[in-house]
């Protein structure tokens, strides 16, 4: 009941969110400011975990496949598929949907509770779009770029505990990376990231920004931004995997 | 001239507002006065607008707010500056930068300009020279001051101050509200003040009306409001026994 009274709190919500800037300049400004935040902020960790993923990947079907019929090769390929299918978008997002989503949630709960946000009305700023655009149009540029560092890591992970530790040569691993490469995968894995941003940006914008009370609902606020868009993220990766593989 | 009509405002069950009918004169500084919890924070948001009232209606000169244009809201928000009880100076921005915001959203204005501007204003609340300083590192009645200076830097018709003067010493206290009566008649703008302070109500109130319990206890002006017998107004005003004391005993001579 909640959840579809503020489905459509959100829905009416959207044209407030999308109506002209009063000043582009400003809504640059604001971009630019948030795309480092969400891409510098962000970059270790999603590194260290997609590393770690690739790595992880690499070494357990190595454990798997030794012995059997499948050739060794095919460790990269496994590694390629899986970070590009699910780990690269999926995995990072719903990382970000914690770091990212949380963040956002406590800045604009914050500002509606410190009447920063009445402050801003009063001078006559929309304050839906001018707190919300910037940060969609920077997690729309800023996350795919992620992902895309994300892919890149992890297969590197893969690589090194293919190498170093299930004692692969490098040209097998190459030749795996090559094997049965399907492009439409990386086009989903984009279509996703794309999705997924904007899913953590609206999910916590949406949290913060309707925010009431003191510091308990803040943080119930924050939560509920990382809790939802990790959810929505999931839910949104099954009807992308129906209808694109369908 | 603003009025407001009939005015409930309801919190689910609560009321809060509860028929509120008054008019703010032009060029004045008018006062909203009333205990904690009267009412007095919701009247003044439901006058600029940040919140809606139940029933009844808010007229800026012939204008019904209710009834215009998006458009048209935003063009009388420019004319409207406010300062907030707590400030709401933006935390991560300087001095200058929160002062210049207003500028910078809305106007073409060249750097130099607007820092002539911010200066000017800073000026005004006799703060210069503190541009670079982050709001957390000066003091609550300069944060004040930098309030009114963000509040004024588009030269409002209409200046909102929520309780301007809490949370400061007395003589803090008597500096802000000559700050604002001084730029009320200097710039020939309509102040609406919302105050529990005494000191406050017998300096500047040129127009007081009195929130009790959500009803319009009483109006009128400063020089009316020590000789008559309203008890409403009697019981805020002389509101410890120490007051009431002197009160009877100037009364029995
Ligand atoms: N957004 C709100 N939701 C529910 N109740 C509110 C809200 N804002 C104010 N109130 C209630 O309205 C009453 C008056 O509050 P307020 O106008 O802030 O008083 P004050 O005169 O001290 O400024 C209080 O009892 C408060 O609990
Ligand atoms: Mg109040």
């Amino acid at each position: 009941m909640q959840l579809i009274r503020d489905l459509g709190k959100f829905i009416a919500w959207l044209p407030d969110i999308f109506s002209k800037p009063e000043n582009w300049g400003m809504y640059y400004k604001e971009t630019v400011r948030q795309m480092y935040d969400i891409g510098i902020g962000s970059m270790s960790i999603v590194m260290l975990i997609s590393g770690f993923i690739g790595a992880v990947t690499a070494i357990q079907f190595s454990y798997q496949l030794s012995g059997g019929f499948i050739p060794d090769y095919y460790i990269g390929y496994i590694v390629r598929d899986i970070m590009i299918i699910e780990m690269a978008a999926t995995l990072t997002c719903i990382v970000l949907a914690g770091k990212v989503g949380s963040t956002m949630a406590a800045e604009i709960g914050g500002m509606r509770q410190k009447e920063h946000i009445d402050a801003m009305e009063i001078m006559g700023v929309n304050t839906s779009s001018y707190l919300v655009l910037p940060k969609l149009i920077a997690s729309v540029i800023v996350i795919p770029l992620l992902v895309t560092i994300a892919l890149i890591v992890g297969i590197a992970g893969g690589y090194i505990a293919a190498t170093y530790v299930a004692g692969l040569t490098p040209v097998e691993f190459e030749k795996g990376l090559r094997f049965l490469f399907d492009p439409y995968n990386v086009v989903m894995m984009y279509v996703k990231a794309i999705t997924f941003s904007l899913i953590i940006t609206s999910v916590a914008c949406f949290q913060g920004y309707f925010v009431s009370g003191g510091s308990i609902e803040l943080g119930q606020a924050s939560t509920r931004a990382v809790v939802f868009g990790s959810i929505n993220i999931l839910i949104a990766d099954l009807i992308i995997a129906l209808l694109l593989m369908g | 001239m603003i009025r407001a009509e009939n005015i409930v405002k309801t919190f689910g069950s609560q009321e809060v507002l509860r028929d509120i009918s008054f008019t703010f004169d032009d060029g004045k500084t008018n006062l909203i006065i009333g205990k904690s919890g009267a009412g007095k924070t919701v009247f003044l948001k439901i006058l600029v607008g940040l919140l809606q009232p139940t029933s009844g209606a808010v007229w800026f000169d012939d204008i019904d707010v209710c009834c215009i244009s998006k458009e048209q809201h935003r063009e009388l928000r420019m004319q409207i500056g406010m300062l907030f009880q707590g400030n709401a100076l933006f935390d991560s921005l300087t001095v200058e930068e929160n002062i210049r915001f207003p500028m910078d959203m809305f106007t073409t204005r060249t750097a130099k300009e607007k820092l002539k501007q911010v200066d000017y204003c800073l000026e005004r609340v006799s703060l210069e020279g503190i541009n670079d300083k982050y709001p957390s590192e000066i003091s609550g009645g300069m944060q004040k001051r930098v309030g009114i200076a963000r509040a004024i830097v588009l030269n409002p018709k209409y200046l909102f101050c929520d309780e301007p003067n809490s949370g400061l010493d007395p003589k803090t206290a008597i500096t802000i509200d000559d700050l604002i009566s001084g730029i009320t008649k200097d710039n020939k703008i309509t102040t609406i003040i919302n105050t529990h302070d005494m000191n406050s109500v017998m300096e500047i109130g040129d127009n007081i009306c009195l929130l009790s319990d959500g009803k319009l206890a009483w109006k009128g002006r400063k020089e009316e409001v020590l000789d008559n017998d309203n008890e409403v107004l009697i019981d805020f005003i002389f509101a410890s026994p120490f007051l009431q004391r002197l009160r009877s005993q100037a009364l029995s001579k």
